[in-house]
C-alpha cells in the first residue's frame, strides 16, 4: 500500500461529496441555498483536484486528475460511504455535510504540519472552508431540528439514516496507515474528540439525540460501496468516456 | 442573462403634466432616481416588470446550464460551470433586491413566475442537448446579454444601474469563458468540432431574437427611451452583436447558419437574413420546447423547499421569543 492511495481516498471523498452537492444547483429550497450549496461543492471539488494531482504525481504513472476521476469505476473508488449517500432531502444534505466537515476540520488542522508541502497547502485553505461548512450546515441542522414538527421529524430521520456511516470516517485503511506513519496525513482516529464536541453542541441546540449505532457500516475504502455510487459515476463519467483522448 | 427587450411593458401613467415634466427634467439632467424619490406610476411599473423579468431570467437560466454540471467532461470544466451557474443565481438575488426597492417582495415576484404571470427570457426555453451548448450559451447568450445590459449600467434608476455594473463584469467573464470552451471544441477532435457546430446551428437564431422585435414592431420602446430605462433600440443592439460575433465565429472556423449573412460596406456592418418572427412570438407566448419543464422544475424546487423555509421562519420566531423572555 502506498501513500498515493491514501490521497486518492481523500480526493474521492471530496469529489463525490462535491458532486452530490452540485446536484442541488438550481433546485434548492431557497435562492440563498442555490448559492451556498454550489459554493461548498466548489470548495470540495477544488480540494479534490489538488489531491488527485498529488496522488497521480506520487503514483508516477502519468495519470492526471481527470484520468483518476473519470477512468475508474465504482469498485476502484475509495470514498467513504457517508459522502455517496443520496441527497434525499435538505435535512439529509445538511447533516451529511455537518458530519463530513466536523471530521475534516480537525483533520486539516493537523495536516498543517504534514511532511508533504502540497498537503500543507490544501490543509491551510480547506481547514478554513470546513469551519464555514460546519457553521452553515450546523445552523441548518439547528433550524430544522428546532423548527416545525415536520422539519424536526425529517431531521431525526436524517440522523437515523446517516449516523451508521459516521464510524467509518475514523478508520484508517492500510494505505492511510502508511501515509500516517510517513507523517503525510493525520491519524484518523484522533479526530474523534473534536468531532464529538461539534456534534454534541449542534445536536443539543437542535434538540436532537444521538442514536446508539449498533453497527457502523463500512466498506468504501475497499470499494464495497452502496448502489448509488455506480449511478453517480455513470452520469459523471459518461461524456468524458465517450470521447477518449479528447481534451476539454 | 437578459430578456428580449421588455415584454408587454405598460408605461401608461396618470400624473399631472407638471409632475411629469419635473420628473423628465431630472432624467434629462442624467440624475439618478432613487427608491424614495417621487416617480410616475408608469415608470415604477415598467421598472418592476423589467427588473422582475430580468431576475426571473437569471433564475430560470440556471436550469439549462445546470443540466450539464453533473456530466461536465473535466474537473476544471465542472468547477467553472458550477461557479457560472452560481453567479447567475447571484445575479437573480441582486436583481430581486433592486426590484424590492420599488415595493414588491421577492415572494410576490416568485409567485408570479411560478403562476406563469411573469415572463422571463424565452431563450431559456430551448433545451441544452450537448456539452457544446455550455460554450455557445456563454459566448452567444451571455454575449447578447452584455450588449443589452451595458447600457443598463447607465439606467436612470439608481439601484438597477448599480446592480447592472456588478452583473456586467461577471457576464463578460462568462462570455469569455464560453468562447474559450467553444475554442477547445472547435480546435479539438472532429466529433468535438461537429458538436460545437451543431450547438451553434441551434442557438444562433434564438440568440439573435434575444434583442426583441424589430424597432418598427416594438411598442413601449419610446417611453422607456425617454425615461432612460432603455438607451438603444433593439435593432441597434442586434446589429452590434452580429458585427462583434461574425469574426469570432470565423476565427473558430464555424459557420453561422444564415446564408444571407454578408458584410455591407456602405453601412459598415453585416446584413442578416430574415428572422422567423412566428417562432419568436410562439416562444415568447410560452410555446418554447422547454417552457413547461422549466416552470415545473422551479415549482418543484419551491414546493419541496416549503418545509425548509417554514422551519427557518419558525426557528427564528422561537429564538426571538426566547430572547424576549430572557430580557
Ligand atoms: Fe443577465
Ligand atoms: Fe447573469
Ligand atoms: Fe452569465
Amino acid at each position: 500500500m502506498a501513500v498515493w492511495e491514501a490521497l486518492l481516498e481523500l480526493a474521492d471523498d471530496h469529489l463525490v461529496l462535491g458532486h452530490r452537492l452540485s446536484e442541488w444547483c438550481g433546485h434548492a429550497p431557497m435562492l440563498e441555498e442555490d448559492l451556498a450549496l454550489p459554493n461548498m461543492a466548489l470548495d470540495l471539488i477544488g480540494s479534490a483536484r489538488t489531491l488527485y494531482d498529488l496522488a497521480g504525481t506520487l503514483e508516477g504513472k502519468g495519470r492526471d486528475e481527470d484520468a483518476l476521476a473519470y477512468f475508474r469505476g465504482e469498485r476502484d473508488y475509495r470514498n467513504c460511504l457517508l459522502v455517496e449517500r443520496p441527497n434525499e432531502d435538505f435535512a439529509h444534505t445538511v447533516l451529511r455535510q455537518l458530519y463530513f466537515a466536523a471530521f475534516m476540520k480537525p483533520y486539516w488542522d493537523r495536516a498543517m504540519t504534514s511532511t508533504n508541502a502540497v498537503v500543507q497547502g490544501v490543509a491551510g485553505k480547506a481547514g478554513k472552508e470546513m469551519a464555514y461548512h460546519i457553521r452553515h450546515a450546523g445552523e441548518w441542522v439547528i433550524r430544522l431540528g428546532d423548527g416545525t414538527e415536520e422539519s424536526a421529524r425529517r431531521m431525526a430521520d436524517a440522523v437515523e439514516a446517516l449516523s451508521i456511516y459516521v464510524d467509518e470516517l475514523f478508520d484508517s485503511s492500510d494505505a492511510a496507515q502508511d501515509a500516517e506513519k510517513a507523517g503525510v496525513l493525520p491519524v484518523r482516529a484522533e479526530m474523534r474528540e473534536a468531532f464529538d464536541a461539534v456534534i454534541a453542541d449542534v445536536f443539543s441546540q437542535a434538540l436532537l439525540t444521538q442514536p446508539d449505532v449498533a453497527y457502523g457500516q463500512r466498506g468504501g475504502r475497499t470499494g464495497q460501496h452502496g448502489e448509488g455510487l455506480g449511478h453517480l459515476l455513470a452520469e459523471m463519467q459518461s461524456l468524458h468516456r465517450a470521447h477518449p483522448g479528447a481534451t476539454w | 442573462m437578459y430578456s428580449q427587450g421588455l415584454i408587454g411593458a405598460d408605461g401608461r401613467t396618470t400624473e399631472s403634466e407638471e409632475f411629469l415634466a419635473r420628473f423628465q427634467a431630472r432624467i434629462d439632467a442624467e440624475e439618478k432616481i432613487e427608491p424614495n424619490d417621487a416617480m410616475p406610476e408608469g415608470y415604477r411599473r415598467t421598472l418592476v416588470r423589467q427588473i422582475g423579468q430580468h431576475a426571473h431570467s437569471e433564475i430560470v437560466g440556471m436550469l439549462p446550464e445546470g443540466n450539464w454540471i453533473t456530466r461536465a467532461p473535466s474537473l476544471r470544466r465542472k468547477a467553472a460551470l458550477l461557479a457560472k451557474v452560481q453567479d447567475e443565481g447571484g445575479h437573480g438575488l441582486y436583481l430581486y433586491c433592486a426590484a424590492e426597492t420599488l415595493g414588491v417582495s421577492r415572494e410576490e415576484m416568485t409567485e408570479e413566475l411560478l403562476s406563469g404571470k411573469a415572463k422571463y427570457s424565452s431563450i431559456f426555453n430551448y433545451p441544452t442537448l450537448s456539452w457544446a451548448d455550455m460554450g455557445i450559451i456563454g459566448w452567444l447568450v451571455d454575449g447578447a446579454a452584455i450588449m443589452n445590459q451595458i447600457p443598463l449600467c447607465r439606467c436612470s434608476y439608481g439601484p438597477y444601474a448599480r446592480a447592472m455594473i456588478r452583473v456586467c463584469k461577471e457576464e463578460s467573464f462568462h462570455q469569455r469563458q464560453g468562447y474559450e470552451l467553444c475554442m477547445s471544441l472547435a480546435f479539438g477532435t472532429p466529433e468535438q468540432k461537429a458538436m460545437v457546430q451543431d450547438a451553434l446551428n441551434r442557438w444562433w437564431w434564438p440568440s439573435i431574437m434575444m434583442f426583441g422585435p424589430h424597432d418598427a414592431d416594438s411598442q413601449n420602446s419610446d417611453q422607456s427611451m425617454a425615461w432612460k430605462i432603455k438607451r438603444f433600440s433593439n435593432d441597434e443592439l442586434r446589429q452590434k452583436f452580429i458585427d462583434a460575433t461574425v469574426p469570432q465565429a470565423e476565427y473558430l472556423g464555424l459557420t453561422l447558419p444564415d446564408p444571407d449573412l454578408k458584410w455591407n460596406e456602405a453601412k459598415g456592418g453585416y446584413d442578416h437574413g430574415p428572422i422567423d418572427w412566428s417562432e419568436f412570438w410562439r416562444v415568447v407566448k410560452g410555446q418554447g420546447p422547454m417552457a413547461r419543464d422549466r416552470i415545473k422544475a422551479r415549482k418543484k424546487a419551491w414546493d419541496e423547499g416549503a418545509w425548509v423555509r417554514e422551519a427557518a421562519l419558525a426557528h427564528a420566531e422561537k429564538r426571538q421569543a426566547r430572547k424576549m423572555a430572557a430580557e
